[in-house]
């Protein structure tokens, strides 16, 4: 049985139909083929699945598609500009080489903008705790503690 | 961008736009037309006879398209081992087959049993729950140490569940060195057990092509053509030309993505089978069983010095546990990779090692990020300290005693070190870590009730595993070079094809960076393309921090072949003879004058010849090369770790961290220390949070990331990494020498020797990995009984 679905993403209406239990990440990536949320785990730990609802960082593997209806979700497609450049926070993780095999940064990405927009002067030891959702094996984090702090200069906060 | 003087810049990755905005294409990311789902049925025990897999049931299930079990593929081959070891004896390791799906028995926790294809996923997964399985249930072996008087078989052919005993070094003159000692110090220790998790899980999506019998395999791996090669010739009988493997981008790989696994050639069989594409991503969970897991040695080592702290020989005994299938290269992990190691960077003449190897009711146990080499390096780096300690000798200093000074050196273990400076890594990292200011930190540290200790490590590892007819003497079942091709194209512009793959190591801007300095083109002009077996000729893929000491210098050549072909053309234009024309900065010019052709001029004659030599000169510009290197690389530097203890909860934390490291020449500076800070994380994980566990009936009992715990953000400071010029690599063109294990390598023993020099004042001797708190409280707790 499958159950109507309207909600925003990335700024557009879109609607679907889904399963009781379809996750939001399984509705962005298979039906709206957004396949930029990455699904890294099926413990709600690793945060590669990380997007925006109402704004907020939520792990999209966490959540099911029908509890975001009427929801604004942003995905990483949707903070790309369409122009081809890149979101500050986008530049800051090139910058400074914030990211390897690339699997985690879309949610690493999503999770940064989450925390500068609530904590726009974190200290190192505040980035390091609020990445802490957020699983990258190939960094060391080092680079995307740096590449977060540089992006939020960058967005100006 | 200028053309040369790119080498030794930290050029932003070209890589980078695509990850950061969600437009890399990995393997669960692609959907064929047509596609269906595969769900795997794995076994629930860690050793059974299989009575009966009934599939009736879940055959009847809603959107069903097919289910394959081990009966369904009896006749196709089991996954082979690359690497054949030989026992003291002369007798061959044990090599039981290693079935796609379970024929009679399963033997790991997490085995795959059957497949389930179905139109959707949900509908997979529900009709993979109705297969039933009869299990028979037997006595599980999961311990390393016992493993061998279990007393129960994993494999009829091995009945005490050894695969082989295998030695390298000089026991008689190592026994003798011991004889004459004046200290021996003896450590015995386990090296724990990993599980590597790439944050991306493994994929496949295999289908088959009826119109002209081909097969396509997307598949997140680190070696596609080896993948296809082991697939084709020794499982499955298929024709290697009509199967294309494609690895696309791939989440990170750390070697648990190098080898050829029973998922994807289950599916690629079955593809053809059922007449669909078929796609498998593995859940984590699935990851966690199903993956080739790490290290897993349970060691006893002696060092024999004399009285001025000389070393005079080293004696090892491991037992390495194999898990319960040799995988790809799980017999040359623990061997080739480990003993060949043992001297570190010490001038110790006598070295013997002796390794078991045991089958066991778990995982398949194979490379893993510096496979073999941490483990050697956690040897030798804690025996050295904990000697320095017990003869009361600065554990710098001991070393500094002991370094080998001149080169080329061959050890007692088989190796020829090239070229190194290991007082030169060991005094920056020494400055850079304000070792001076360390009794004030341990001061302050003690002021607050907590113990403070510092920690060194000075590994070394052998990357660009070489050359292949030395390999092949030693068991190799496959040549060790890489390939690499360069196609010109008329407007001057450049594709470079390398049988190295990239997944995360950043292979399209390094390699961009040498063909582009080499050709003085600019470097938007250079392509890298890796990952395909229908547009790269061949390779060996990437492990073992071999990408650019082979692959790039595969790739240098085919450059130096298009240079001589481009020599030629331009010798024609300018109506010179072929030895006056010279070649740099993108131009062709006659020795001495200004008579010159742009690259991109000569690059339109070649293919468009009007004005050409055809009597003598084929058109087109377009050349590759195969490179066997005639030697390892040796990249090497010191670690220094500090850590503070709290002794009331056990809590480690490390507080400094310094990694002085020589790669030799280093093209791009940035990626480089990128990986050395993911190295040592790494490493960090080993040493403090990381513990793979079975029950003793063989039951994951770390299966999911609630239970195993992998460095997250605030686990970690930041750390501080120089990489020195360094002693350039004598034999590969660019001098390089491979930076991407370095960190894992180095990092443990670092952390160990700082905690336990933390701790030594308490009377604790040694801590097993991962240290968490609970370990160190109750080595402290331990320690005070005495």
């Amino acid at each position: 049985m499958t159950h109507k679905l309207q909600l925003q993403v990335n700024g557009r209406t879109v609607s679907g139909e889904v399963g009781a239990t379809t996750l939001l990440a399984t509705f962005l990536r298979e039906q709206l083929r957004l396949t930029g949320t990455h699904i890294g785990c099926d413990t709600a730990q690793c945060g590669a699945c990380t997007v925006h609802v109402d704004g907020r960082a939520v792990k999209s593997c966490n959540v099911l598609a029908l509890q975001v209806a009427g929801c604004q979700v942003t995905t990483i497609e949707g903070v790309t500009p369409a122009d081809g450049s890149l979101h500050p926070m986008q530049e800051a993780f090139r910058a400074c080489h914030g990211l390897q095999c690339g699997f985690c940064t879309p949610g690493m990405v999503m999770s940064a903008l989450d925390l500068v927009a609530h904590h726009p002067h974190a200290t190192e030891e505040q980035i390091r705790s609020g990445l802490e959702g957020n699983f990258c094996r190939c960094t060391g984090y080092q680079n995307i503690v740096k590449a977060v702090a540089l992006g939020a200069k960058a967005m100006g906060l | 961008m200028g053309a040369p003087g790119l080498i030794g810049r930290s050029v932003e990755r070209k890589e980078d736009y695509r990850f950061l905005t969600g437009k890399g294409q990995y393997t669960d990311d692609i959907v064929l037309p047509n596609q269906s789902y595969g769900v795997f049925v794995r076994s629930l025990h860690a050793h059974a006879r299989l009575r009966a897999v009934d599939t009736a049931r879940a055959a009847r299930a809603p959107g069903v398209l097919g289910i394959v079990t081990g009966k369904d593929m009896a006749a196709v081959g089991g996954l082979p081992c690359g690497w054949l070891i030989k026992s003291l004896d002369g007798t061959p390791m044990k090599e039981p087959k290693h079935p796609v799906l379970a024929e009679d028995k399963v033997r790991y926790v997490g085995e795959a049993v059957a497949l389930v294809v179905g139109e959707t996923l949900e509908q997979a997964r529900a009709a993979a729950a109705m297969v039933d399985v009869d299990y028979d249930v037997l006595p599980a072996v999961a311990n390393t140490a016992t493993a061998a008087k279990a007393g129960t078989a994993v494999h009829d052919q091995a009945p005490d569940n050894v695969c082989f005993t295998w030695g390298c070094g000089d026991k008689s003159a190592t026994d003798a060195a011991f004889a004459r000692a004046a200290h021996v110090t003896t450590l015995e220790y386990v090296n724990n057990r990993l599980i590597p998790n790439a944050i991306e899980p493994r994929a496949a999506n295999a289908a088959y092509s009826s119109a002209d019998q081909s097969y396509t395999l997307y598949v997140a791996n680190q070696n596609p053509h080896v993948e296809r090669l082991l697939m084709t010739a020794f499982v499955l009988g298929l024709p290697e030309h009509k199967v294309r493997v494609v690895a696309p981008d791939v989440g990170g790989g750390f070697g648990s993505k190098i080898f050829l696994y029973a998922e994807e050639t289950a599916l690629v069989w079955a593809s053809k089978h059922i007449g669909r594409p078929i796609k498998w991503t593995a859940e984590r969970s699935e990851s966690f069983l199903s993956d080739a897991h790490g290290r897993d040695h349970v060691t006893r080592a002696e060092l024999a010095l004399d009285k001025e702290g000389k070393f005079l020989g080293l004696r090892v005994h491991t037992t390495a546990n194999v898990g319960a299938y040799l995988s790809t290269f799980g017999s040359c992990v623990p061997t080739i990779l480990y003993g060949t190691l043992l001297a570190g960077q010490y001038a110790t003449p006598a070295i013997y090692c002796q390794v078991q190897a045991v089958f066991t009711n778990t995982a398949p146990v194979d490379a893993y990020r510096g496979a073999g080499r941490p483990e050697a390096t956690y040897l030798v780096e804690r025996i050295v300290e904990t000697a320095a300690r017990e003869l009361r000798i600065d554990p710098a200093e001991l070393r500094r005693r002991n370094f080998i000074r001149t080169f080329p050196y061959a050890t007692p273990v088989g190796l020829t070190y090239d070229t190194g400076d290991y007082e030169a890594t060991l005094a920056r990292a020494r400055q850079l870590a304000d070792v001076d200011g360390f009794a004030a930190r341990r001061a302050a540290s003690a002021s607050k009730g907590l113990l403070r200790g510092i920690g060194y490590s000075c590994y070394i590892e052998a990357c660009g595993l070489a050359p292949s007819n030395i390999a092949g003497a030693l068991g190799a079942r496959a040549g060790l070079y890489e390939a690499g091709e360069v196609r010109v194209h008329p407007t001057g512009k450049v594709t470079v094809f390398t049988g190295s793959h990239s997944h995360g190591q950043g292979h399209e801007t390094t390699f961009s960076q040498i063909v582009a300095d080499k050709l003085g083109i600019a470097f938007e002009d250079v392509d890298i393309q890796h990952g395909d077996t229908a547009k790269v000729l061949f390779g060996m893929g990437t492990y073992g921090s071999r990408s650019l000491a082979v692959g790039g210098t595969a790739i240098i050549k085919a450059v130096d072949k298009v240079i001589a072909k481009g020599k030629k053309i331009a010798a024609h234009l300018l109506e010179a003879s072929d030895a006056d024309i010279e070649f740099s900065g993108g131009e062709f010019r006659v020795a001495g004058t200004d008579r010159k052709k742009s690259f991109a001029e000569v690059a339109l004659t070649a293919y468009v010849p009007h004005n050409y030599p055809l009597d003598k000169l084929e058109p087109g510009l377009n050349e590759n090369a195969f490179y066997d290197p005639t030697n390892f690389t040796y990249p090497a530097g010191s670690y220094i770790c500090e850590v503070e203890v709290d002794p009331a909860t056990g809590q480690v934390r490390v507080d400094r961290f310094t990694a002085c490291d020589d790669f030799g020449n280093v093209v791009n500076p940035m990626i480089v220390e990128g990986q050395v800070q993911g190295g040592v994380v790494q490493g960090l994980g080993q040493a403090l949070l990381e513990a793979c566990r079975y029950s003793e009936d063989g039951q994951l009992m770390s299966g999911s990331f609630m239970d195993y715990a992998i460095p997250r953000a605030d686990d970690i400071p930041s750390l501080q990494v120089e990489t020195l010029p360094g002693t350039p690599c004598t034999h590969n063109p660019l001098g390089v020498k491979g930076c991407g294990e370095a960190g894992a390598i180095g990092s443990p023993p670092a952390i160990m020797n700082a905690l336990t020099d933390a701790l030594a004042s308490l009377g604790v001797r040694d801590v097993p990995m991962p240290a968490s708190p609970y370990a160190v409280w109750t080595a402290i707790r331990a320690a005070a009984k005495h």
